[in-house]
């Protein structure tokens, strides 16, 4: 018996398959969709087209001033010339190789968390030592005063860096009392609790802005005489209790996805309060609530530009004082962008490295 | 005999030992620490006030302010207290935010649900608004709409316009203010009439659907008698509505409704930034409702727009209650970076202006914390109760 041989597979219909078959598929599905994706093509390359244009075809790029800038698209000459400015503030340019220091550290700290392959020892003690020592060794070598180096008054500190600092110490700071906050929040003494309760409502009921004035203008009435803090311990301060009270509810949302079980487990073995939390309950609840962290972490980063307000310059305090320099004229849009692009790109970074360390420490806790 | 074994005295621990004791000496020790330092901070501020030779008291309220606000609901001028002053503020902050949560929900709604779209283009440029918009402090895109955009428009004379009646320029929008006229008071009572029919219109048709299953065009027809109704009115009554129209007076504009540039970037900032976040709120509840609930709903032989309505839209709605409503608190409390560019809200004209002149600082920081405290409430209660409305309500 002798079969017929089976004729080879016919290809699938040209239409269904590669290119075509991918936009008769994502672009193309009906008449509606058509039709709405030529309308938003076409409002796209209206909109692109001149932004492009102006950004980078007839942008200027060499220069030294204002008159290098020919006036038809974006003057990058503003931002090349005034950068130093946005990254070290009133720093003295002297100095400036302390501050590199700081952010060759920086650098060395974040940029193995990154990079796959990195043994995980390797991260974790980098990890600590960002987390302790780092802060110590900017803040003397920003700072000066010790070791011979030339001290450097917190009003001379700006731009980026001051930007990084609030941001860095903020983070650094908040997250332990937020968990304090949270503890006590769940606690079983009605005193701790209610306490607990109160602190964080009242600082989630009120704007970041009025926390920052109240910094300012009553932390020295409150305090006894002589004793004075800066203008930047006090925004720190604002900052810090100010976004504790924001990570206590993410940490509380964590402590609340643990069964049962897992206290009374922890109890069981006789772990005491302390130990039963940080061995047992909290690696699962920060676990669970990483995205939550993270994205306190983003906004407390986008506030720091409140300081502003009350005074201070960070990155968007240069940037805004710079541009109504008369020698430059309308450069508000070129500046803006830079601004942006610098929060942008802290922002983005952050939301993705959330990403990757859940999924780097997912242990099927997940249903999906 | 085991009964005359003498049991050892059971031990009792050590009272430190005891968690009970523990906790109560624990929470004493809070409380003494809390009081101490309540008294100290207390004392602190008597005797500071006392150096500087600050009264305390809320009588500043009645001394007049003497400045003026540039933009303001009420009647306001520099001859008017300072209470009047926090009134307008908080009327401004009440506008801004009121108007904010409104465009914001809608782009987020609009935005949330496109980046769910199977056409690829409309979900990546929403994705694409929300990964930028998102990451970008909110007090940079208020200075980028205000100093940018707005101050880069052309001067009153040179205003941007459509047709005679909408002008656009560096001292802000310019649009007609309707007027009433004699006779509009009919077309806001048919207005009423036409809202009362609808509701009992609705009630009529849901009890014959669950009598004969026949379902009723409630919303075209209700649609039709909102609109109709006062419609008819309005022209039986001789359109009884004009508008006042803006035009160029010297240097400004004068007649018409005016929005100034402070307001406007204040808005769009607030709503642009905000809508990124309720468009991720309402992209997480939509998927949150799992595919077999749409495919069940398909199955009953629903239609698409019904299976959205009836079956999708109210499962995700309880998902996307909780955080939307924090979305709102977060709108209303940056709404006080008005501060910034110098829209006269409540943080800029009270915390701002009133305390420098008058140094009540603690009156007027209180004040300050407590309304914004109060919209805060205010709002978690109202969302709250929608809340428990559509919970999961379990059997």
């Amino acid at each position: 018996m002798d079969a017929e041989p089976r004729a080879a597979d016919l290809p699938p219909p040209i239409t269904e398959v590669g290119v075509v078959g991918w936009l008769r598929a994502n672009l193309f599905r009906s008449w509606t969709s058509s039709i709405v994706t030529l309308v938003l093509l076409y409002l796209l390359v209206r909109m692109l087209v001149p932004f492009l244009d102006w950004a980078l075809v007839s942008a200027d790029f060499v220069g030294t001033q204002s008159s290098d800038c020919s006036g038809q698209g974006a003057c990058w000459v503003f931002i090349g010339q005034r950068i130093q400015f946005f990254i070290y503030g009133f720093y003295p340019s002297a100095e400036y190789w302390r501050v590199d220091i700081c952010y060759a550290l920086l650098a060395l700290v974040l940029a193995p968390q990154f990079i796959p392959g990195v043994p995980m020892r390797v991260r974790k003690w980098l990890g600590i030592f960002g987390m302790t020592l780092f802060p110590v060794v900017s803040y003397v070598l920003i700072g000066g005063g010790w070791f011979g180096l030339q001290p450097i008054p917190s009003d001379k500190w700006g731009g980026l860096t001051l930007t990084l600092m609030l941001a860095f110490t903020g983070i650094l700071a908040s997250l332990p009392i937020g968990i304090v906050l949270a503890l006590g929040r769940r606690s079983q003494m009605p005193v701790i609790r209610s306490l607990s309760v109160v602190f964080i409502e009242i600082w989630r009921g009120v704007p970041l802005i009025s926390v920052l004035f109240m910094a300012s203008v009553m932390l020295p009435i409150f305090l006894p005489e002589g004793v004075d803090f800066n203008k930047l311990l006090r925004a720190l301060i604002g900052i810090t209790l100010f976004w504790s009270a924001y990570m206590a509810e993410v940490v509380r949302g964590g402590l609340q996805a643990i069964p049962k079980g897992q206290y009374e487990a922890a109890d069981a073995l006789g772990l005491n309060y302390w130990k039963s939390m940080g061995l047992v309950i909290l690696p699962q609840a920060l676990k669970y609530v990483i995205p939550g962290v993270v994205n306190t972490f983003i906004a407390l980063f986008k506030d720091t530009t409140l300081v502003l307000i009350i005074g201070l310059f960070d990155v968007l305090g240069t940037v805004q004082s710079t541009i109504i320099d008369p020698a430059w004229r309308n450069v508000a849009t070129e500046g803006y962008l830079f601004a942006a692009f610098m929060f942008w790109i802290f922002c983005f970074g952050m939301s993705r490295y959330s990403q990757n360390l859940e999924r780097r420490l997912h242990t099927g806790h997940q249903t999906r | 005999m085991p009964e005359h074994e003498q049991h050892p005295p059971a031990s009792r621990p050590a009272p430190w030992r005891n968690p009970q004791v523990r906790a109560i000496a624990f929470q004493v020790i809070a409380l003494a620490i809390l009081a101490w330092a309540g008294y100290t901070i207390f004392q602190n501020t008597l005797h500071n006030m006392q150096e500087r030779g600050i009264h305390t008291g809320f009588g500043f309220l009645g001394q007049p302010a003497g400045f003026g606000i540039i933009f303001s609901l009420i009647p306001y001028d520099e001859t008017m207290s300072y209470g009047r002053t926090f009134l307008v503020g908080l009327l401004n902050t009440l506008l801004v935010s009121g108007i904010g949560i409104v465009l914001a929900t809608i782009v987020g709604f609009i935005a949330g649900i496109a980046r769910l779209s199977k056409n690829w283009l409309v979900s990546r440029i929403a994705a694409a608004y929300i990964e930028i918009f998102r990451n970008i402090p909110l007090l940079l895109q208020i200075f980028f709409w205000y100093f940018a955009v707005l101050r880069a428009l052309p001067s009153p004379r040179q205003s941007m316009h459509l047709g005679d009646s909408v002008f656009l320029n560096n001292r802000g929008l310019y649009v007609p203010a309707p007027v009433s006229q004699p006779g509009m008071g009919l077309v806001w009572i048919a207005l009423l009439i036409a809202i009362v029919a609808v509701i009992a219109v609705r009630f009529w048709a849901r009890r014959r659907q669950l009598r004969t299953g026949q379902p009723f065009h409630t919303f075209w027809v209700g649609l039709a008698i909102v609109v109709g109704m006062p419609l008819v009115t309005f022209l039986a009554t001789g359109r009884p509505i004009s508008f006042d129209l803006p035009r160029l007076q010297g240097f400004n504009f004068s007649g018409g409704m005016g929005l100034i540039p402070e307001f406007v970037a204040l808005l769009a900032a607030l709503t642009i930034y905000t809508g990124t976040f309720i468009a991720e709120t309402v992209r997480a509840g939509i998927l949150s409702v799992r595919h077999g609930q749409t495919e069940a709903a398909l199955s009953l032989g629903l239609p698409q727009g019904l299976v959205l309505r009836l079956v999708v839209i109210p499962q995700a709605m309880r998902v996307i209650i909780p955080p939307l409503t924090s979305q709102y608190l977060n709108l209303t409390k940056n709404s006080s970076l008005a501060t910034a560019i110098g829209y006269p809200d409540l943080v800029a004209v009270f915390m701002g202006t009133t305390l420098n002149q008058t140094g009540k600082a603690v009156e007027i920081v209180a004040m300050t914390m407590a309304v914004y405290l109060a919209i805060s409430l205010a709002i978690s209660f109202v969302m709250n109760m929608y809340n428990r409305a559509v919970a999961l309500k379990e059997r």
